[in-house]
């Protein structure tokens, strides 16, 4: 998904008269896209803020001050920072052996690596249900040793890994399939050891795709909805994140606190896109031929 | 180059990497994925076409994959042009634009539900200029699609971009000094070699709209036989302890992403092989 999302900023050429459109169709053409992505895009950003802020600066942070949503924050902060990591060591190791090496099926692993992208999210959640839930394969055993994964934080946190699983690998497989395995192998003949290659010529090479994917993973670990609102159970203060709180608060009308607490997720949205122009700026400086 | 199986060992940690990513990818993805699979093959066929093929689960289809549709057809068409204005022309805002084009990746889905919802209703910013013309959006399939379009928006746009870009400029001179106008450059030359990506971009669209859920349930009203999805759907058995009425349909659709996947795949293919070719 977001691999096709890598743009170059280029200014657009000057061009002859007779090799674009007249001025009337640009503006004209100009205008309707700018209207378009102001429609859809601009506008329902703006009413985010605009809402959050219709009873004021003080109901705004009394909304992100209340109990409910701290324990709704402090959730989302820790199932970020489990899942995040670990599909960031997944993600390393998934693109070393992909990119390193030749063997066979490896077209059908980076398939299957993209499997949870075309799984609709509340599948993604129903699946962990089929196995940790009370009627599931494993429900009886988990309920007769008093353990609970689904309607629990850690089924929260597998739902959540399940649904950002390919971000990271996804954006590193392209990255260091395009710089091959010179630098790595001149570094090992040199006699530099396995992780020391990686982490001193390997690394360097690839800080900012890792970046790039880590902000979209978390972006993306932050904001699930379908898929954690399936296993979660919906426990106020216990087991409901940022946009399930956000969801609880809509349905209760208050607005107001809604679009509060949503407005956080939207703060997060505009710092992971202001992020990611700047990889893309720093990775176009340092890769001009990349893509 | 011409000895693979020598040069594949000559970097460490080919077993070690490997062996976790299948390990990782079996536990997170594979089983889970197949207990679905699994907990299907366990009904009798009778009971998996009552569940899938019921009158309310049927029109459920029909809501998700006709607005899917819809919703793509109105990406397809005001994405190239986007694309298109964003590749080639200059105006000020341009690259603010271009930025936010990514938004509905970066945005939580749920945000984006509630915030179409508020603003498309009634006494919403744009509901309320388009209510007294008797339309409505909010809690209509209309809304469905209005989401659906909101969440679809980047992928036409970002698949077109770098294959405008990468379009030569000697393509259209060449049609331009053979006599071609604007229209007939466009229409001959450019539009053949933008097709093939801009069907991919539709497609793209239109899995991800066909599997959305958290921004649409918040505008669709959730009729049932009106402007149900079928995501809804599923998640209504479950909370019905309908356990095998809801794996049975999420089978359904997880087989249609599946052939959705692979469309998809042989698209790419046909659009890598025009534009290199």
């Amino acid at each position: 998904m977001s691999d096709r999302s890598n743009i170059k900023f280029t200014k657009a050429p000057g061009r002859r008269k007779d090799l674009t459109e007249p001025a009337v169709i640009r503006w004209l053409l100009t205008l309707i896209a700018v209207l378009f992505l102001g429609l859809f895009l601009l506008l329902p950003l703006a009413a985010v803020f605009s809402q959050a802020l219709e009873k004021g600066i003080a109901v705004y942070f009394a909304s992100l001050h209340e109990t409910d949503a701290l324990a709704a924050i402090r959730l989302t902060l820790w199932v970020a920072a489990i899942s995040v990591p670990l599909n960031l060591i997944f993600g390393l190791a998934a693109a070393w052996a992909i990119t390193k090496f030749q063997f066979p099926g490896k077209n059908f692993l980076i398939t299957l690596i993209d499997l949870p992208f075309s799984v609709s999210p509340v599948i993604s959640g129903l699946i962990f249900i089929l196995i940790f839930g009370l009627q599931g394969w494993l429900g009886p055993w988990l309920d007769a040793h008093q353990i609970r994964i689904v309607f629990a934080t850690p089924g929260i946190v597998l739902a959540t890994i399940f649904v950002t699983f390919p971000f990271v690998a996804r954006e590193l497989i392209p990255l260091m399939e395009s710089q091959g395995r010179d630098e790595e192998e001149a570094a090992l003949v040199l006699g530099a050891g396995g992780l020391q290659t990686f982490f001193k010529v390997t690394f360097p090479n690839i800080k900012w795709g890792v970046i790039y994917g880590v902000i979209l993973c978390n972006a993306r670990a932050m904001g699930e909805f379908g898929a954690v609102s399936v296993v979660s159970g919906h426990i106020r203060g216990a087991t409901n994140t940022i946009p399930l709180h956000v969801e609880i608060l809509y349905n209760e009308y208050n607005f107001a606190a809604a679009f509060a607490v949503a407005s956080l997720l939207a703060l997060l949205a505009l710092v992971t896109l202001a992020v990611k122009s700047v990889v893309e700026w720093k990775m176009g400086e340092q890769f001009p031929r990349h893509r | 180059m011409n000895f693979p199986l020598q040069k594949q060992r000559i970097l460490p940690g080919f077993g070690t990497t490997l062996g976790y990513t299948i390990f990782y990818l079996s536990l997170i993805v594979l089983i889970p994925l197949s207990a679905l699979v699994i907990n299907t093959a366990g009904m009798s066929w009778d009971a998996f076409l009552a569940a899938v093929a019921s009158p309310r689960v049927v029109a459920s289809y029909r809501v998700t994959f006709g607005a899917a549709f819809i919703a793509a057809l109105i990406n397809a068409v005001f994405g190239a042009l986007v694309a298109w204005v964003l590749v080639r022309y200059d105006f000020p805002g341009r690259r603010i634009m271009d930025a936010l084009v990514d938004l509905p990746f970066a945005l939580p889905t749920a945000v984006v539900g509630i915030t179409l919802a508020t603003v498309y209703s009634a006494n919403g910013w744009i509901g309320s200029f388009l209510e007294p013309h008797g339309i409505k959006i909010a809690y209509t399939p209309a809304g469905i699609v209005v989401a659906m379009t909101v969440i679809g928006l980047p992928f036409v746009v970002r698949t077109l971009q770098p294959v405008i870009e990468d379009i030569e400029k000697e393509t259209e001179e060449a049609a331009a000094s053979l006599g071609a106008s604007r229209w007939q450059t466009f229409r001959y030359v450019l539009f053949p070699i933008m097709a093939p990506s801009l069907l991919t971009g539709f497609a793209l669209a239109f899995a991800r709209a066909v599997g959305e859920y958290g921004s649409i349930i918040f505008i669709a009203g959730n009729m049932p036989m009106v402007s149900e999805i079928t995501s809804l759907l599923i998640i209504t058995k479950l909370e019905q302890y309908d356990y095998s009425g809801a794996t049975a349909i999420a089978l359904v659709m997880l087989v249609a992403s599946f052939i959705m996947l692979l469309m998809i795949n042989l698209l790419q293919r046909w659009s890598r092989k025009v534009t290199e070719g």
